[in-house]
């Protein structure tokens, strides 16, 4: 399947595998288009996925690279989990949680950046940027010390600490801007047509979105080359959660795997929902909002992506919903306290809406669903403060005892 | 009254290469119809049935004209208007 030409989403005029993101003739966004495979049978290339590297380049041959990149971080091939307990709580019996917090950054983005940063390899370019709401941050300052590139990593001067922090130790330039999200991206728009940078998220975007793709694969192949019926996946530009039905679309069409597409279930944040409200309102565009959420790595309020988001969730039977902060935080308790995974706020607005669901009976008991877990708890360690107590004592044994007895009495 | 319009590159090759326009108009709306009186190539890059594509964004002073009164938002001698694609950023 190897990527034949870049091509726009809604005129299909097509360009050349290089650094652009834009329709000249339309402004439509460009996607990576392959050229048919035909060589393999199925059976012959799962061989050959099953023989790859325990990474996201098992599957190199279903992206935008010419050959995988050497020497640099491993990303993907994350567990797949079989949540029994967080199943019986929400009345489910096949329920999984996808954990991409396992990635080398804790977040999904390591799968984006290693497949924007190969192509920009590819493409000559010596300084990789980004526009980002933390996550993205941290993937690609640290997938630029490992390939040893020059980085400028473009934030929000609000960001939760732990990801600047977090960004800021692997040495790169971090241009911290006063204002939202959006704002940062509008100024990485125009500062990318200034500099001959390859900014993940903008001139690269199209490379950059296919690795969203992998996720899709690896939920496939370690179901035994079976698909799920339901997936639940946070929204934020919507690229996540269009590419992962784009991966599934793939491997039907090649044989890979059968059945049909899984209904598709986005999670907002009540505080910036703009394509769940597009959604409900029966719109097929995002009217775009001013984020004010605790979810900030979803905190996008003009989502490149919403319009293609809207049509999948239509068009596979789901739905697009979204859950306030209150609701963000017992999501991430209740993941926590039946599976010991700790995720960020992304992740407690995805099992918040897997929740609400469930409560509201639209998934069937008997469906298997998957849930995607997009970053790691110690990256907004914030909002687990305060919700618990320790108990502090003398390093006496009756000191513990006696608090022991205290705390018993109490429960 | 005179404003100052940010052309993005993909758009450089309808204007001979110029990346910075100055036209008038008092609302947005105005500045882009001098715009593409100008660069008649604009139009129908940019433009669909009286409004924009929707992967267009405009910005005044920074601000997106979605928040504001959309082509119809006022503007005054000095502003910069700036056009930008929407399709960027991601998550």
């Amino acid at each position: 399947m190897p990527p034949e030409s870049l091509r726009c989403k809604e005129c299909k005029t097509t360009y050349a595998l290089d650094a652009r993101y834009v329709c000249e003739q339309c402004f439509g966004p460009l996607e990576v288009a392959y050229a048919p495979r035909t060589d393999d049978d199925p059976a012959a290339l799962r061989r050959r996925i099953q023989a790859g590297p325990h990474s996201l380049w098992r599957y190199a041959d279903f992206l935008p690279v010419q050959a995988p990149p050497r020497g640099t971080l491993p990303a993907g091939w994350t567990p797949l989990l079989k949540v029994d307990r967080l199943a019986q709580q929400l009345g489910l019996r096949d329920l999984w949680i996808k954990n991409d917090a396992a990635n080398p950054t804790h977040s999904f983005k390591d799968r984006v950046v290693s497949v924007a940063l190969a192509r920009a390899r590819e493409l000559g370019f010596d300084t990789i940027a980004c526009a980002s709401t933390g996550n993205l941050a941290n993937a690609v300052a640290a997938h630029a010390a490992a390939a040893g590139l020059e980085s400028y990593v473009f934030i929000p001067s609000d960001l939760e600490e732990q990801k600047v922090l977090a960004t800021g130790v692997y040495g790169t330039n971090l241009v911290a801007v006063r204002g939202n999200y959006d704002d940062v991206n509008r100024l990485c728009t125009e500062v990318s047509g200034e500099h001959d940078w390859a900014f993940v998220n903008i001139n690269m975007r199209p490379y950059y979105a296919e690795g969203s793709k992998t996720l899709a694969y690896e939920t496939v192949e370690q179901l035994g080359f079976e698909l799920p019926d339901r997936v639940v996946c946070p929204i934020a530009s919507g690229s996540l959660f269009t590419k992962i039905a784009l991966g599934f679309e793939e491997w039907l069409e090649l044989g890979l795997v059968e059945g049909d597409l899984p209904t598709f279930n986005g999670a907002q944040a009540s505080g910036c929902s703009p394509v769940a409200t597009a959604f409900e309102a029966g719109q097929d565009f995002c009217r775009p909002v001013k984020p004010d959420t605790i979810a900030k790595s979803l905190a996008i309020g003009n989502p490149a992506d919403g319009p293609y988001a809207l049509d999948l969730a239509r068009r596979s039977g789901g739905a697009i919903d979204s859950v306030t902060d209150d609701e963000i935080r017992e999501g991430i308790k209740l993941l926590a306290r039946t599976t010991g995974i700790f995720t960020e706020t992304a992740g407690g607005v995805t099992v918040a809406v897997l929740a609400k669901l469930a409560q509201r009976g639209d998934i069937d008991p008997d469906e298997r669903v998957v849930a995607y877990i997009t970053g790691d708890g110690l990256k907004t360690l914030d909002v687990a403060r305060g919700t618990f107590e320790a108990w502090e004592i003398e390093p006496r044994l009756e000191a513990f005892e006696a608090a022991h007895e205290r705390v018993a009495a109490v429960a | 009254m005179a404003v100052t319009v940010k052309i993005p590159t993909q758009l450089r090759a309808a204007t001979d290469g110029e990346g910075v326009a100055k036209v008038d108009g008092s609302t947005v709306g105005e500045v882009l119809d001098a715009l593409y009186d100008r660069y008649g190539e604009l139009r129908s890059r940019i433009a669909e049935d009286g409004g924009l594509r929707r992967f267009v964004n405009v910005y005044v002073g920074g601000e997106d004209i979605r928040f504001l009164d959309g082509l119809d938002t006022a503007v005054e001698d000095g502003d910069e208007v700036t056009i930008l694609p929407a399709v960027a950023g991601g998550s």
